[in-house]
């Protein structure tokens, strides 16, 4: 059996033009796929600003950003977002005071003051209310807490932007408490343990070491809850009431852009104005959550940056 | 002793520190095959040059030995006799390197098909999450053998050469993480030389098990050199001066310039009587 | 020396407090999760029966079953599972095998994680847009299917990648030291030990995919369909869809067939997804790389 050494030498440069060619086949569909987030992202940009074109022309922006009335289906039709705006931002505003002290509160319970099957638990817990769908919060919220906000303080109708808003903390708090119990567990122990040696308690280094460390991931944490609140639909469409007249108080219905999207789409002639000014509020959301999860995203990245070091 | 042409080529052209005659594994009918020729080899990690000015030879059918102390780019070297280097981004190689005459660097190699002819055993046993059969039939499948005698065949006799057979001859189907530490690496071992191939460099392939599957390992290497040649590199210098033929000693003098290799020659006489006052600094533990 | 320790004591009571503090937090966090959980269980499982289950809506949805609207919710998340996967799964591949580290890798990153937080609702304009009306799939399956996908493709290509990273790199270099090319040692080395994280993650977006309303609200699902859908350009109904209109568009559905439903829909997914997440957790400890 001799073996020459050209024989050798085709045993380096034979069979590979087809194996290349599958190769890179294959590079090219994976490549393709691996831009397609960008794509989508752009198109859904692209998209929503080519439907709101006719309204921006007929309308104007400004005047729908900056009008106080929608009755878009009046004579005249009025399309003013100020009290969809106002009302998400109000719902929010209630949900914020929801999540952000008991989401903070339970990732550093969770992670500072418990032991590892109660992580665990808690991680269930956790995925389990990030699994039940919006639309079962919202079931839950007007079998339950409308007439109990009703009752609670003496109201004609529960539906206000309080219950919406107590439903969506609730719903935010998932997100906010994994992402801050990451922040925190990202924390070296070696600063706790070198905060614990000068004498402090573990409370004093909490707040004194561990959370400022975390801050920025908490931060993130939050302003991710924040965009989920504000993006949310089908709960808060079920229980705010959905008037749309600019609010005074959380004891008001309001109508969030969000829901008035949800229920008047179904109403709409396609390509009409109406159904341009819909995607104009649209287009108004994107930009208001793009820019909370860009904000978000930038946090985290520096973060998790600063403990590769 | 035989010399393939390639040698003679390089040699002529090469101030090549090799002078003296290295013993050959035992004689062979077989025309040889499986030496590499590496001149003024250089690797470079971006900017910085780690490795500069490599002239060696590795003989067929026998074991090579790199020593010198560790981040002296001893794996490094290894990794470019079988381009895994190219894997890492941002490398690059200087120099030829050429595998019986054939120049590894050149454009119309394809890695892939150098890797099939040498064959690599890394530092912690790796077998991949599937059955010890499917292991050692990776590589033959990969080449795109598929009949099920065939690769019975192969596999058989790639775990006998890996001196692993009678220990897992009866539970071929068995997860190849149930085997113990040494035993995995034995499997490494098979795996890589079921895809046939002429070289098989090792990573210090003994050096994450205990004293007695440190031991089958060497005695399996001492069966195999008849077969491929070996490249092994080794912090244990009581391990490559047992096991090895020809030894290499490298060293990097200080992390502003790049490791080079001191002196390369026959591990017999390297160890009792090197040429450079380093190469026995090294050895006797004055460095290292 | 009293001062100091008074303070010491001080800092002791305060721990004291604040433990009890933020304890309260994940009483209320876990107070809520058992509220929800027991209320649908309770007023949900007198719902429940063989008939419920396999029988059609009747009376203007007042009496019945939901097998038309079960069956809807498994066909449009068969079809998103059909057409994300393969693309998520590629993308995660992408992310974690091929994208190099640059300029470009930073902004497909970002572009998932902001894909991850657009609005459900966004999510259905863009698929009222462009799949029902530019593509001129209609109201139909294929049309809310398409719009899922991308609002899960983000969830997929994450724990595609995040399971890929748990495959240590020594079984890709041990592959290709062998001659295996690039996408051989994925295939055939790294998917198949990722396996476990993939599907997984997978189930978990998919049943996330499952309880969406606000995407198919303006892209196919029926307020009622008195037959099964017979192709992907049909309309369908579906269980989140369902229950929003029992609760909030029907007057005088009978409770036990809103609680019916909304159980239907929680136990298919938290459960299902609950199961999934403790197997990847049980089978992360179990393979030590």
């Amino acid at each position: 059996m001799t073996v020459t050494p050209t024989e050798k030498a085709g045993r380096l440069t034979g069979r590979t033009t087809r194996r290349r060619a599958a190769e890179a086949v294959i590079r090219t569909l994976i490549y393709t796929a691996g831009l397609l987030s960008i794509v989508i992202l752009l198109a859904i940009a692209v998209f929503l600003f080519v439907e709101a074109r006719k309204s921006i022309a007929e309308v104007g922006l400004g005047t729908m950003l900056s009008g106080t009335q929608w009755f878009p289906t009046g004579t005249p039709r009025i399309f003013g977002f100020l009290p969809l705006i106002i009302g998400s931002l109000m719902v929010t505003g209630v949900a914020l005071v929801v999540f952000v002290p008991v989401g903070i509160g339970a990732a550093v319970f969770i992670s500072e003051f418990s032991a590892g099957w109660f992580k665990e638990v808690m991680k269930s817990v956790i995925e389990f209310m990030a699994a039940v769908p919006s639309v079962v919060y919202g079931f839950l919220g007007v079998a339950v807490l409308i007439p109990w906000v009703k009752a609670t303080f003496g109201l004609t109708s529960g539906m206000t932007a309080l219950t919406g808003g107590l439903v969506l903390g609730v719903m935010s708090l998932p997100t906010v408490i994994s992402i801050s119990e990451d922040a925190l567990h990202a924390v070296p122990d070696a600063l706790r343990q070198g905060s614990l040696a000068l004498g402090n308690t573990r409370w004093q280094t909490i707040y004194k070491v561990v959370v400022p460390s975390a801050s920025s991931g908490i931060f993130a944490g939050v302003m991710l809850g924040l965009g989920r609140a504000i993006g949310e639909t089908m709960a808060v469409l079920m229980l705010t009431g959905n008037a749309a007249v600019i609010p005074t108080n959380v004891f008001e219905s309001v109508r969030t852009m969000t829901g008035t999207i949800a229920a008047e789409m179904g109403e709409v002639v396609f390509g009409g104005l109406h159904y341009s000014v819909l995607f104009s509020v649209g287009l108004v959301l994107f930009g208001i959550t793009f820019t909370i999860n860009l904000a978000a995203d930038l946090v985290l990245e520096r973060q998790r940056k600063r403990w590769r070091r | 002793m035989v010399m393939s042409a390639a040698l003679e080529e390089v040699t002529m052209e090469a101030p090549l520190r090799l002078v003296e005659p290295v013993r050959i594994g035992a004689a062979s009918a077989e025309k040889v095959s499986g030496s590499f020729a590496l001149k003024d080899v250089s690797v470079a990690y971006g900017n910085e040059t780690v490795i500069a000015g490599v002239n060696m030879l590795v003989p067929s059918r026998a074991v090579t030995a790199l020593i010198g102390p560790s981040g002296c780019g001893k794996s490094t070297l290894l990794r470019c006799l079988n381009r895994m280097n190219d894997e890492i981004g941002n490398v690059r190689v200087g120099g030829a390197v050429t595998l019986d005459g054939l120049d590894i660097y050149q454009k119309s190699v394809d890695p892939v098909d150098l890797r099939m002819r040498v064959g690599q055993v890394f530092q912690r046993p790796n077998p991949f999450p599937m059955s010890i059969y499917d292991n050692v039939a990776f590589g033959p499948r990969t080449q795109g053998v598929r009949k099920r005698e065939e690769l019975d065949a192969i596999i058989e006799a790639a775990l006998r050469d890996a001196a692993l057979w009678d220990e897992v001859k009866n539970h071929l189907k068995k997860h190849a993480f149930e085997l113990s530490g040494g035993q995995q690496q034995r499997l490494c071992i098979a795996r890589a030389l079921a895809t046939k191939p002429e070289v098989l460099l090792m990573d210090e392939p003994a050096s994450a098990l205990d004293p007695i599957s440190t031991q089958q390992i060497e005695d399996t290497i001492a069966e195999l050199k008849d077969m491929v040649t070996i490249v092994i590199v080794t912090h244990n210098m009581q391990q490559a001066a047992r096991i090895s033929d020809q030894t290499a000693f490298m060293l990097r003098e200080s992390m502003d310039q790049p490791a080079h290799l001191v002196e390369v020659g026959e591990t017999k006489r390297l160890f009792t009587n090197p040429d450079d006052k380093r190469t026995e600094s090294y050895i006797t533990g004055r460095f290292g | 020396m009293s001062d100091r320790n008074r303070r010491a004591r001080n800092a002791r009571t305060v721990e004291a407090v604040m433990k009890v503090v933020t304890g309260a937090c994940v009483a209320l966090v876990v107070g809520a999760a058992v509220l929800i959980l027991g209320k649908i269980v309770i007023s949900g499982i007198p719902g429940i029966s063989l008939e419920f289950l396999f029988s059609k809506p009747g009376m203007g949805m007042r009496a019945g079953g939901i097998f038309p609207i079960i069956v809807g919710t498994l066909m449009l998340v068969t079809l998103t599972a059909v057409l994300v996967l393969p693309l998520g799964i590629m993308a995660g591949i992408y992310l974690a095998e091929y994208a190099p580290k640059n300029i470009v890798t930073r902004i497909v990153r970002l572009s998932i994680a902001n894909m991850a937080g657009v609005p459900s609702i966004v999510y259905g304009l863009f698929g009222l847009a462009v799949f029902v009306l530019l593509m001129q799939f209609g109201k139909s399956l294929l049309a809310s299917a398409l719009t899922l996908t991308c609002l899960t493709l983000p969830v997929i290509i994450t724990s595609t990648e995040e399971a890929l990273r748990q495959i240590p790199s020594d079984l890709r270099q041990a592959a290709l030291a062998l001659g295996a090319t690039r996408w051989r040692a994925i295939y055939k080395v790294i998917l198949p030990a990722a396996a476990p994280g993939i599907v997984t993650g997978s189930i978990l977006g998919l049943s996330r995919a499952a309880g969406e309303t606000a995407p198919i609200l303006v892209t196919g699902a029926a307020f009622f369909l008195p037959r099964l859908p017979d192709s992907v350009f049909s309309q369908y109904m579906s269980l989140p869809y369902h229950l929003y209109v029992l609760a909030t568009q029907v007057p005088n559905v009978p409770p036990e067939i809103t609680w019916g439903t909304a159980f239907v829909l929680v136990a298919g997914v938290s459960i299902v997804s609950m199961i999934a997440g403790a197997w990847r957790s049980v089978q992360r400890r179990k393979v030590k790389w």
